[in-house]
């Protein structure tokens, strides 16, 4: 349920840059921008359902938010490079050790809003 | 398009890195332990502090979703323990975890432990400021945990396998559950240890004083800059 939290950071970044806009009112921001990484703890339905629950009667009142996702990269310490990582427990597919630092794919971040 | 170009946790972190300067300042080793329900923290908790109270300050923060009785549980040591009720919340935050620090004020040079609320998911995205996490997995629980929860075993420092006296009794494979941990946070360190027969506890004991040792370094690092910084100003100060 930690996706409620996250829905609500959102909103709360939302409506701070939206304030410092100058921009206010109920639904005046169309869409929502997010980088959410393969590798995050973050669940994308959970957090679409959460978001809809949260913004109702806000400035982001009936957005869309669009989550595009990073895949996930790790540094193996083995075979001294990056390699693809689909999950945070998974081996080097070059290697087949354990030996991956992830370096990508962990992100959660706003990255912006559109306007109606 | 209007740019945010912030971490959705932004606001977290922000009060976490201030719980973590207030911590610096004051020389307090916190350490934030996430667990699944009933792996035994606050059992391990009181033992901790029985074990170390007459040499160090201790204070402990509580994190459940109702009641007082772990805060209880904790006062009964000695301890001074602020319990957080987190409602319908599944995890501790940094703001609270800020105000917690406020009310429980606790004295420089000292441990801080914070129990977080039982729940291997949601407290690992959330940084409170402290030094460490400390994983608690008990050997009651399958040994392949860190597979299914791996966010919180790639968050952790440590990882305590609890409940060790237990093992005779159980199928659990300890070399197992130590390599599932190890591929998906391959530097974590690990204790075995059990709050029933205390083996294992002079390791996470040393470990903790250690961590207490570095931090109160760190604040007299501080005061001893800040002291130079005074004397190079009065230096200064003479010589117009």
């Amino acid at each position: 349920m930690h996706e409620m939290a996250l829905a609500e950071s959102i909103l709360g970044l939302v409506e701070e840059t939206a304030a410092a806009q100058g921009v206010s009112g109920v639904g005046r921001v169309r869409a929502v921008f997010l980088d959410v990484g393969e590798l995050s703890s973050v669940e994308p339905e959970a957090l679409l359902f959460c978001f809809d629950a949260v913004t109702r009667g806000s400035v982001a009142d009936g957005a869309r938010l669009e989550i595009q996702r990073i895949p996930g990269q790790g540094w193996c310490l083995n075979c001294s490079r990056t390699v693809p990582l689909a999950a945070l427990y998974d081996p080097c597919p070059e290697c087949g050790r354990h030996q991956v630092q992830p370096t990508a794919g962990q992100e959660m971040r706003v990255r912006e809003f559109e306007l109606a | 398009m209007v740019k945010i170009e912030q971490d959705i946790l932004a606001k977290n972190d922000g009060y976490a890195e201030r719980n973590r300067r207030t911590l610096a300042d004051k020389g307090i080793f916190a350490v934030n332990l996430v667990s699944s329900p009933g792996s035994g923290k606050t059992t391990l908790l009181c033992r901790t502090i029985e074990a170390l109270k007459a040499r160090l300050a201790i204070a402990v923060i509580e994190g459940d979703q109702q009641t007082e009785f772990d805060a209880e549980r904790i006062r009964a040591t000695g301890a001074p323990a602020l319990q957080i009720n987190t409602g319908k919340g599944c995890h501790l935050d940094a703001h609270m975890v800020g105000h917690a620090l406020e009310t429980l004020a606790p004295p420089d040079d000292s441990l801080l432990l914070i129990e977080n609320v039982g729940n291997l998911v949601c407290p690992a995205a959330f940084d409170l400021g402290e030094a460490h996490k400390v994983v608690i997995l008990s050997v009651t629980e399958g040994e392949d945990k860190p597979l299914k929860y791996p966010d919180m075993f790639r968050a952790a420092g440590l990882m305590l396998l609890s409940k060790c006296d237990l093992l005779p009794h159980l199928s659990f494979d300890t070399d197992r559950a130590i390599d599932f941990a190890r591929r998906v946070n391959p530097g974590l360190e690990v204790i075995q240890l059990s709050s029933t027969s205390g083996e294992g506890f002079d390791a996470w004991l040393a470990w903790l004083e250690q961590g207490v040792a570095g931090a109160r370094a760190g604040r007299r690092d501080q005061v001893e800059a800040l002291k130079k910084r005074i004397a190079e100003l009065e230096a200064q100060l003479a010589a117009k």
